[in-house]
């Protein structure tokens, strides 16, 4: 058992599949010698070579488009999009060709390809490097959309991304590449890829959540106590497909909802399970399902993101609000 | 204006002179011609027709059958049997020079006009219609024919070509100019404003794929002329991403043969892209929904027909070859029985059920499109029986 950051369970994760199936290949840009700019793909092309870790030109329809063509001769690409503003050159070719391929040929084709973002805010980085576009691919019928919360997680969700033979959106949580948990590399995942996992158990209300909010919502369920109120957290984990009936255990259970994410509040990922709660759950809920998000404004300048982003006492303050009905 | 940097000569600073010149027209710029618009065998000191004259009646065939199968149809779309149609009427020797010169594992990449291309491949021009009257979105197999599915998207596919050459190459199915495989992208002047041709290109380029990117410079984007893309021969862009570019006539059946032969040839043994431009000139609307004679001159076309692919060949075959009628005949015979065919086949496509359609939006389906799979079905079952 070692102790692992989330950025290398990507790593390791990477790895692992690379070596269990040569038809992986790794690309994106400054991955290769250098490892990518938070060196996920660090020591990878020095062990697989040039052409399974394929350092491409700086363009990043390209990057996804040429995915698609290895993807149909049989190859099993994990795309690297440097960071989440940079995705949108690639935006015609993810949801035009990448998610619509096996509809459109009724079955017959493909899209295994796995498109890695590192999303998010908190960093301190300039404009288009803090971004949350995962209501945007979520929409998208044809695409899975994960999000990975913690190291344990990273190292085997990337794997079953990379084993679906649907395309997955792999969304990671920059700010928290860092963080450490314990991985034992030889106990099999708890979960499949498109289940919620209940971090927490609590009775009173429930936080949904993912990625680099799981954190954030684990330490105001701590700060929770103090006010005597005992919360669930759920790390969604996918975000399409949702879980639901994982979160409509957990609301039937606890009776009220909040759900944290970045993404801007309007029609995020909050408004459709919010929605799902309601048609599904009316009566267990003892108060509408609250939201805990990112403004509908652009991604501000990074001295004003500690205000922007959803930190301990905006999600405490959901809670008290979802608690006064 | 040009102050002085140190160590930068001022020159740097010059601005580049612009292309002043009207962009030049066939007449002014060479190109790969081996058989002239009078059906006149032409030398060419790079390229040459190794084929014979068996071979040259093929290429008649091919693209009469598929004019033919245009024709039918435009026809069908006029008479509200498939929404809209992209005629290939004009680039007939484009389509059938470039599609006899692949070999079985070479694999291809089209737009949604390589009608005449997806006929050299095999591909059953019924299901060319389903598309385009919108039963499907493609219903042939890729893997069948080498044919990829047409794609909407002008140049997205230049992209998926290139990937799948980069995977041609990672397979190690290169470095024989015979038995090795490479890919060809068709794309047209339009496309060639895009960023994904371009973007392409590079990939193409310094992944030294083994790829031919096949621009059917058909003059018009839907209204836009081709002086509204390029301010130079297209064919000369691929120098600047450092790969040879050639133009041909596309007109030339014989030509464009000979010219992607020796450009997939220089793929599959290993020494990269080509990009050919193959200058033609599409003598119908972009798509049926449109009206070129709001947009171009009349005796644009007029000259234009003076070079018809088909003709050209029809009279070196009568002339120089000492074909009899027969063989016309025959062919003409031929096309009636594919045009009927094709009659008969398009107004007995079954229309679509959607509900089935939900099964392949995914590999793995989710729970909750499943449930809106079943909740469609009984909703639609409800109204079984009920009169019309």
């Amino acid at each position: 058992m070692t102790k692992i950051s989330l950025g290398k369970g990507i790593n390791a994760g990477l790895r692992a599949a690379m070596e269990n199936d040569p038809k992986v290949v790794v690309m994106g840009e400054d991955i290769g010698k250098l490892g990518g700019v938070f060196r996920v793909t660090e020591g990878l092309q020095k062990d697989f070579g040039e052409d399974r870790v394929i350092d491409t030109p700086l363009a990043e329809s390209g990057i996804i488009g040429t995915a698609v063509g290895l993807a149909l001769r049989g190859y099993r690409p994990v795309c690297e999009i440097q960071f989440d503003g940079f995705v949108f050159p690639a935006y015609d070719q993810i949801i035009n060709q990448v998610a619509k391929m096996h509809y459109r040929s009724m079955g017959k084709l493909r899209m295994p390809v796995v498109i890695r973002i590192p999303f998010g805010g908190g960093i301190g980085a300039v404009e288009h490097h803090s971004e949350s576009p995962e209501t945007l691919f979520a929409h998208v019928a044809g695409l899975k959309v994960v999000a990975c919360g913690d190291p344990v997680d990273a190292y085997w969700m990337i794997q079953q991304a990379i084993a679906s033979d649907d395309p997955v959106v792999f969304f990671e949580p920059k700010r928290r590449y860092h963080e450490k948990a314990e991985l034992d590399e030889s106990v099999p995942p708890a979960l499949p890829l498109h289940k919620a996992k209940v971090v927490r158990e609590g009775t009173d209300a429930t936080l949904f959540c993912y990625g680099p909010m799981v954190k954030t919502c684990l330490q105001a369920a701590e700060a929770s106590l103090e006010d005597g109120r005992n919360l669930e957290v759920v790390d969604l984990r996918t975000i399409s497909p949702l879980d639901l009936p994982t979160i409509f255990d957990s609301v039937k259970k606890t009776r009220r909802a909040v759900v944290v994410h970045e993404a801007p509040y309007s029609l995020g990922p909050g408004s459709e399970i919010a929605a799902r709660v309601t048609e599904e759950c009316f009566y267990h809920l003892e108060a509408p399902v609250l939201r805990v998000a990112g403004f509908d404004t652009p991604y501000p300048p990074s001295r004003m993101e500690e205000e922007y982003l959803p930190d301990l006492d905006r999600v405490l303050d959901g809670v008290d609000r979802v608690m006064e009905f | 204006m040009s102050e002085s940097v140190p160590g930068i000569a001022p020159e740097v600073f010059a601005p580049v002179e612009a292309p002043v010149s009207p962009p030049q027209t066939s007449e002014e710029v060479e190109f790969v011609q081996l058989l002239t618009p009078e059906g006149e065998r032409r030398e060419h000191p790079e390229y040459s027709f190794d084929l014979d004259d068996e071979a040259i009646k093929g290429f008649y065939r091919d693209m009469t059958l598929v004019r033919r199968i245009d024709t039918e149809a435009t026809a069908l779309q006029r008479q509200g049997e498939l929404g809209i149609w992209a005629s290939l009427l004009g680039q007939e020797a484009a389509q059938i020079g470039s599609g006899r010169a692949l070999n079985s594992k070479d694999m291809v990449f089209p737009t949604y006009r390589e009608h005449g291309v997806a006929w050299c491949q095999g591909v059953d021009p019924l299901k060319l219609l389903g598309l385009f009257r919108g039963v499907d979105q493609g219903s042939w197999d890729p893997r069948d024919n080498n044919f990829h599915l047409y794609t909407i998207v002008i140049g997205a596919q230049t992209l998926h070509a290139t990937g799948y050459a980069m995977g041609q190459q990672r397979d190690h199915a290169i470095g024989d100019a015979e038995q090795g495989e490479a890919t060809i992208a068709y794309f047209g002047d339009g496309a060639s404003s895009q960023g994904d041709v371009n973007e392409a290109f590079i990939y193409a380029s310094v992944f030294n794929a083994p790829i031919v990117f096949f621009c059917q410079n058909n003059q018009w984007a839907i209204s836009e002329p081709i002086d509204r893309q390029t301010r130079i021969p297209l064919f000369q862009r691929a120098a600047g991403f450092g790969f040879p570019g050639v133009r041909v006539d596309g007109n030339d059946v014989l030509a464009t043969y000979a010219v992607t032969q020796q450009a997939m040839k220089r793929a599959r043994e290993g020494s990269g892209p080509t990009l050919v431009e193959a200058y033609t000139y599409r003598m119908g609307a972009h798509t049926t929904s449109d009206d070129p004679t709001k947009y171009r001159l009349s005796e644009d076309l007029e000259h234009w027909k003076l070079k018809d692919p088909i003709e050209r060949v029809r009279a070196y075959l009568t002339r120089t070859a000492e074909v009899g009628t027969d063989f016309f005949d025959e062919v003409d015979a031929e096309a009636d029985t594919i045009a009927a065919r094709l009659r008969e086949g398009c107004l007995s496509l079954p229309d679509p059920s959607l509900t089935d359609f939900f099964d392949h939006v995914y590999v793995e389906q989710t729970a909750q499109l499943a449930e809106q799979q079943e909740q469609f079905a009984a909703y639609a079952a409800s109204f079984e029986g009920e009169a019309h």
